[in-house]
C-alpha cells in the first residue's frame, strides 16, 4: 500500500472535484433547459405533431347507388366480399409473399398477372389485390397465418355487383379501378376529395355517364393508428352519404327476351317508347359480364373479350353503323310525299332495272314489279322505284329531310361511345374527301342511297330513333336510358325532363300512306311470315345490308365467309294505331337470302305487347331476294372528324358512281383500324 | 441436526458493506425502471419480469462486490484489462457480426461483449496506474496512461460501438482529469481534439457520420436516421409540463418511438411524466452522482478515490448522454440510461460500479 500524505496531492484532488461537479452540474442544467424548451416553450407544436401522428382521417366510401330497370328489377347493385391486399410499401420483398401466401390460400398465374398489372399502376402505399372473392375458409386460413406477412391484409369490401350477367351490359357499363385519366376526370369535376377512399369507377356505360350521381359523398373516420399505419381504434366518424340510384327506361325482362331471342347471332337492336324517347332495350350482340371488371379484369378474360371475332365489347347499337338497306325506303317515301317530288298514287313501270347514264341498276326480282305506287313499293320493296325518286329528288334534298328524322347526328342518347354515322351529301362530300376530284359529288351516286345503300351509314339507334318519330308522327324526344334519380336520404326522386328533339313538320294523311303501307309490308309482303297471327298490328319495314368491307384484321381468319354474309335489318313499330313501342334490329351477316331481323322483332313485340315470353332464339326464314347491285355498307369510323376518305370507305378510286365488282367477296378489301 | 439459520446475523453481515443512501437512490431509479419498461412493453412483449430477474441478479452481485476490499480489486485490476483485451482483440478476429457490427463473441451457448468488461476494467487500472506512478515525472507518467486508454478505447471504436467507446475512454480519461493531469496540457488536447476533428470524420462510419448530421438538422432524413430523434423530441415536446399520464403517452403505445424499452426508455417516461418527471429523474441522479464524489472525497488511498471518482463520473456520462440524444442534443450512439433502460449487460456493469463505490466507502473504516 502506498503511502500518500502530500496534503497537495489531496487538495488538488478535491479542486478536480469540484470543477467537475460544476461540469455535471452544468450539463444537467443544459438537459433541464433543454427539456423546458421541449416540453414548455414549443409544447404546442410538439404536441399537434403527436395528434398528427395519432391520428388519421380515413375516408369511408359511400355506397354506390344502384339501378332498377323500369319495373324496379334490380340491375346493379353492391356485395361485399372479402379480398386479399398487399401494400406493396409495407410487405416484404413483393415476389416472396405473394409465394408464400400461394401456400395459404390459392393464388393462380393470371391473379398474378392481374396484381403484376395493377401493381405497375398503382401508388406505393395503395392496397393492390391479389385474390378477390375469398371463401370464409380461405380467410380462416390466412388469419391464422397474418403474423408471417407484414403488409397483407384480408379485407371486407362492397364490389358493384349485376345480378343479371349479361343482360343489358353495353347500357349499364362496367366499373373498373381509377386510372391516371380516370383522375383528370375527378378533378376536373373537383370530385378528388370526395374520392380519397374510392379506388374503383365507372368505365362505360351507364356506370360512366352516371359517375357522379352514384358514387355518393365520402365519409370520414378519425382513426387512431400506431406508427405502423394499423388502425386501433376509430374516435369519430361522418358517416358517408349513398349515391342516388338510377331507375332507368329499360325494361329488363324485354331485354332478356330480345337478347335470347338473337340466340347466338351477332347484332344490335334498339327498342324506344315513340310517345317519349324512353330506350326499352338495348341489345349490342354478343355481351359479356360485367361482374368481370369488377375488380379489374383478369388479362386472359380480357384477351378473351377483346380479341373475340364477334367483339362482345363494342357496343353495336349506338357505336356500329350500317348501311340501312330496304328500311330506307318509307323515311325516303315519306319525304317524298312531304316535299311533294311523289303522291302516293304516282306509279312507275318496274322493268327490273334502272339505267342511268352506261350503269345500270337492277331491283331485287327480275323483270322487275311491273307497275308500283308508293304503297306497293315500300310492301315488296322495290328498289327501281326509289332509284328513280332519289334520282328525281337529288342527294342535298334527301340529306335535307333525313338530317331532320335524325339522321347522321349524334341522337344524344345518355351514354358514351355514339357514333354519328354518314348522312351523304354534297357538302358532307366536300368535307369528308382531300382531292377535288373525290370531293366532286356525281348524281350517280344518289342513285342507290334512295334503297339505304351507298355512302349511308347510320347506327340502330338512329334508325330507332327515325323509326320513333315516324310512328309518333314527326315528334321525337331524346332517347334515354335514365328515367329518373332517387335520392336515397331525402327519399326524393328527381325525373329527367323529357327534350323534344324532333319536331319535323309532317302532314298526317302523309304519315297515314307510310304507317300503312309498314303495316301492310307484314300483311301481305316481306314481313308477313314473321307476323303471321299477331294478335296486334305491326307497322314494319325489312332491308338487308351487303357487307362490304371488313373491319379490322382480326375479321380475316376464321370465319371470314360468314362475316362476308349481308346484315338483315328490320325497323317496327306497334300497335300501329297508337305506337307503344318502335324498334331497329340488324342481325349482322345473317345469310344470303335469310333475315332473323323480323323474327326477333316479333318476339319483343310479343313480349312487350302481350306479355308473351318466347320459348327460345327467333327462327331463320328466308328474306327477301338480295339485289344484285349495291355499293358500300358496313361500319363507318365513329369519329367522323378525323378519319381519311381512303380509309372510311375502301372503295377503289370512285368513279362516277361507287361500284362493286360482281365477284365482290372475292376482291374485299381489308380494312386495318389505325 | 438441523441448524437454524441465524437471519438476523446473516442480513447484518451482508448489509455490513452496503450503502444505503446510494443503495435507495439505486431502488428508486430501478423502481422507475420497471415502471417505464412495463409501459413500454405490455402491449407487445412484456419485459418487465425479466428485467426484475435481471435487477435482482444485479443487485446480488453488487453485495457480493461491495464486500471485496479496495485492496483486492487493486489486484483484480490488470488481470481484468488484459483479460478484457484479449477478448477484444479476438472480437477484432473472431468475432460475430450483427447488424454490420462485430462487437461479440461467441462461446457456443451464449454470446458476450467483451467491450463490457473494459467499462469497469478501464477505472480500475487507470487507477492503479496513478496511485503506483503518482510521484513519476509527468511526461512519462501521462504518456503511459494515454497507451492503457487508447488502445481499447480504439478497438471498441473500431467495431463499431461509439457509445461503449465513448463509456470506455471516459471513465479513463476522467481518472486521469481527477489526477491532475495539468490544465494545460487539457487545454492543449482539447485544441489538438478540434484541430483533428475535420481528420477524424473521415474515420467515421458513414451511419456515424449520418447521426452527427441528423443531429444538425433531423428532417434531412425523417424516415431513416432522423426518425428516432424526431419521434422521441415529439414524446418529450408533448409530455408538456405534467406528462400524458403513466401508460398514455400515445408516442409510445403507439409504437412511434423506436427502441422504446432500451435506448429510447426516456422518451417514454418523458412523455408520460412530463416536465417535472424529468426533472426529477435528473435530481435523482445528481444524488446519485453526488453521493458517489462524496465517498470519492472521503476515500483513504488515491486509488479508491481515483476509482470512485471516475465510476461516478461514468454514471454521469451514461445519464447525460443517454437524456442528451434522446432529447436531440447529442448524436445518436448506444448509450442506455442507467438503472432505467431494459438489458442485463449494462446492469450488471452498472451495479458493478455501484459494488466498487459501496466497497471503497464500506471498507474505509476498517483499513
Amino acid at each position: 500500500m502506498s503511502h500518500f500524505d502530500d496534503q497537495d496531492n489531496s487538495r488538488k484532488f478535491q479542486g478536480r472535484l469540484s470543477t467537475a461537479s460544476v461540469i455535471m452540474l452544468v450539463a444537467f442544467f443544459i438537459l433541464v433547459l433543454r427539456f423546458f424548451w421541449l416540453g414548455v416553450v414549443q409544447n404546442s407544436y410538439y404536441t399537434t405533431r403527436a395528434e398528427d401522428n395519432r391520428l388519421t382521417l380515413v375516408p369511408v366510401v359511400p355506397n354506390r347507388g344502384l339501378i332498377f330497370d323500369r319495373n324496379g328489377v334490380l340491375m346493379a347493385t353492391n356485395t361485399s366480399a372479402y379480398t386479399l391486399e398487399i401494400v406493396p410499401g409495407r410487405a416484404g420483398p413483393i415476389d416472396q409473399t405473394i409465394e408464400a401466401l400461394s401456400k395459404v390460400v390459392t393464388i393462380e398465374g393470371k391473379d398474378k398477372r392481374r396484381f403484376k398489372q395493377l401493381l405497375r399502376e398503382a401508388k406505393t402505399f395503395e392496397s393492390i389485390p391479389i385474390r378477390s372473392r375469398l371463401t370464409e375458409e380461405e380467410v380462416a386460413r390466412f388469419a391464422a397465418q397474418r403474423y408471417r406477412f407484414p403488409g397483407v391484409e384480408v379485407r371486407a369490401r362492397l364490389f358493384r355487383s349485376y345480378p343479371l350477367g349479361e343482360t343489358a351490359a353495353h347500357a349499364l357499363g362496367y366499373m373498373g379501378r381509377i386510372n391516371t385519366k380516370d383522375l383528370e376526370r375527378i378533378d376536373e369535376e373537383g370530385q378528388a376529395a370526395n374520392y380519397r377512399g374510392t379506388d374503383h369507377i365507372g368505365k362505360a356505360g351507364l356506370e360512366q355517364r352516371y359517375e357522379f350521381e352514384m358514387h355518393g359523398i365520402s365519409g370520414f373516420e378519425s382513426v387512431e393508428v400506431d406508427a405502423g399505419g394499423r388502425g386501433i381504434r376509430v374516435l369519430s366518424r361522418t358517416p358517408p352519404v349513398s349515391g342516388n340510384n338510377l331507375n332507368l327506361t329499360v325494361d329488363a325482362k324485354l331485354q332478356q327476351v330480345a337478347e335470347t331471342a338473337f340466340g347466338k347471332r351477332r347484332g344490335a337492336l334498339v327498342a324506344i317508347d315513340p310517345s317519349n324517347g324512353e330506350i326499352l332495350a338495348l341489345v349490342s350482340m354478343p355481351t359479356y359480364d360485367p361482374n368481370l371488371f369488377v375488380d379489374g379484369i383478369r388479362s386472359d378474360d380480357w384477351d378473351v373479350l377483346n380479341t373475340d371475332i364477334n367483339k362482345p365489347l363494342l357496343n353495336r347499337a349506338i357505336y356500329g353503323t350500317y348501311p340501312p338497306g330496304s328500311t330506307f325506303k318509307p323515311f325516303m317515301a315519306l319525304g317524298a310525299l312531304t316535299v311533294g317530288k311523289r303522291t302516293p298514287q304516282q306509279a312507275i313501270s318496274d322493268p327490273g332495272y334502272f339505267n342511268f347514264g352506261n350503269h345500270t341498276f337492277r331491283d331485287d326480282k327480275k323483270g322487275g314489279h311491273g307497275m308500283v305506287n308508293m304503297y306497293s313499293s315500300i310492301v315488296h320493296s322495290c328498289d327501281t322505284y326509289y332509284y328513280t325518286l332519289a334520282n328525281d329528288w337529288g342527294i342535298n334534298g334527301i340529306a335535307g329531310f333525313m338530317g331532320q328524322m335524325g339522321f347522321g347526328s349524334k341522337t344524344g342518347i345518355d351514354i358514351d361511345g355514339e357514333s354519328r354515322g354518314i348522312l351523304p351529301s354534297e357538302e358532307w362530300k366536300q368535307r369528308r374527301f382531300k382531292r377535288p376530284e373525290q370531293q366532286k359529288w356525281y348524281a350517280g351516286e344518289t342513285i342507290s342511297i334512295g334503297i339505304g345503300q351507298g355512302y349511308n351509314s347510320y347506327t340502330m339507334m338512329q334508325l330507332a330513333q327515325a323509326t320513333a318519330i315516324l310512328a309518333n308522327n314527326g315528334v321525337g324526344y331524346k332517347p334515354h336510358l335514365v328515367r329518373s334519380i332517387s335520392d336515397v336520404r331525402s327519399g326524393g326522386v328527381r325525373e329527367i325532363p323529357l327534350e323534344k328533339a324532333h319536331d319535323v313538320a309532317l302532314k298526317p294523311e302523309h304519315v297515314e300512306v307510310i304507317k300503312n303501307a309498314m303495316i301492310g309490308v307484314n300483311k301481305e309482303g316481306t314481313g308477313t311470315k314473321a307476323f303471321a297471327g299477331a294478335k296486334y298490328v305491326a307497322a314494319g319495314k325489312t332491308g338487308t345490308a351487303q357487307v362490304f368491307s371488313l373491319n379490322g384484321g382480326n375479321y380475316s381468319h376464321g370465319g371470314t365467309k360468314e362475316f362476308l354474309r349481308d346484315h338483315a335489318l328490320f325497323i317496327a313499330f306497334a300497335p300501329a294505331d297508337k305506337p307503344k313501342i318502335a324498334l331497329a334490329v340488324i342481325v349482322e351477316n345473317a345469310g344470303f337470302g335469310a333475315t332473323s331481323a323480323a323474327p326477333i322483332t316479333r318476339q319483343v313485340f310479343d313480349y312487350y305487347l302481350q306479355g308473351i315470353v318466347p320459348k327460345g332464339p327467333a327462327p331463320d326464314e328466308p328474306g327477301e331476294p338480295v339485289p344484285e347491285s349495291r355499293d358500300v355498307a358496313n361500319y363507318v369510323d365513329h369519329q367522323d372528324d378525323d378519319y381519311d376518305a381512303q380509309k372510311a370507305l375502301n372503295t377503289p378510286t370512285p368513279g362516277p358512281f361507287v361500284r362493286m365488282p360482281s365477284n365482290a367477296s372475292q376482291a374485299l378489301p381489308v380494312r386495318k383500324k389505325p | 441436526m438441523s441448524r437454524s439459520i441465524n437471519w438476523r446475523g446473516f442480513v447484518q453481515a451482508w448489509s455490513e458493506h452496503v450503502d444505503f443512501p446510494l443503495f435507495r437512490i439505486t431502488m428508486l431509479l430501478m423502481g422507475v425502471g420497471l415502471l417505464t419498461v412495463f409501459s413500454a412493453t405490455w402491449s407487445g412483449q412484456e419485459r418487465m419480469p425479466s428485467q426484475l430477474l435481471n435487477m435482482a441478479a444485479a443487485l446480488v452481485l453488487m453485495f457480493v462486490v461491495a464486500r471485496i476490499p479496495p485492496q483486492r480489486l487493486m489486484q483484480l485490476a490488470w488481470p481484468m484489462y488484459l483479460f478484457g483485451l484479449v477478448l477484444l482483440v479476438l472480437v477484432m478476429l473472431f468475432g460475430i457480426k450483427v447488424n454490420g457490427a462485430k462487437r461479440w463473441l461467441s462461446l457456443g451457448f451464449t454470446r458476450i461483449q467483451p467491450s463490457e468488461i473494459m467499462k469497469i476494467a478501464m477505472p480500475l487500472v487507470m487507477a492503479w496506474y496513478f496511485h503506483h506512478f503518482e510521484n513519476r515525472r509527468w511526461f512519462s507518467k501521462y504518456l503511459g496512461a494515454l497507451l492503457i486508454l487508447l488502445i481499447p478505447s480504439a478497438l471498441i471504436a473500431k467495431q463499431p460501438d461509439l457509445g461503449t467507446a465513448i463509456l470506455v475512454f471516459s471513465a479513463g480519461f476522467y481518472v486521469i482529469f481527477l489526477a491532475g493531469l495539468s490544465w494545460w496540457v487539457l487545454g492543449g488536447l482539447a485544441a489538438a481534439a478540434m484541430a483533428v476533428a475535420p481528420f477524424a470524420w473521415h474515420f467515421l462510419h458513414d451511419y456515424q457520420q449520418k447521426r452527427i448530421l441528423t443531429l444538425i438538422d433531423p428532417t434531412t432524413d425523417p424516415l431513416g436516421s432522423g426518425y428516432h430523434i424526431i419521434q422521441s423530441t415529439i414524446a418529450i415536446g408533448s409530455g408538456g409540463v405534467i406528462g400524458k399520464g403513466y401508460m398514455s403517452g400515445s408516442q409510445a403505445q403507439l409504437e412511434f418511438i423506436p427502441e422504446k424499452h432500451t435506448d429510447f426508455i426516456f422518451a417514454v417516461f418523458a412523455e408520460e411524466w412530463g416536465m417535472i418527471g424529468n426533472v426529477i429523474l435528473v435530481v435523482l441522479y445528481g444524488f446519485l452522482i453526488e453521493r458517489g464524489l462524496r465517498i470519492s472525497l472521503r476515500a483513504s488511498t488515491t486509488f479508491n478515490r481515483l476509482l470512485a471518482g471516475s465510476i461516478t463520473m461514468g454514471f454521469f456520462t451514461y445519464a447525460f448522454v443517454n437524456m442528451g440524444m434522446v432529447s436531440g442534443i447529442l448524436p445518436v450512439v448506444g448509450v442506455p440510461l442507467p438503472f432505467i433502460s431494459y438489458g442485463g449487460t449494462a446492469l450488471v456493469t452498472l451495479c458493478t460500479g455501484l459494488g466498487i463505490l459501496m466497497s471503497i466507502e464500506t471498507h474505509r473504516t476498517n483499513r
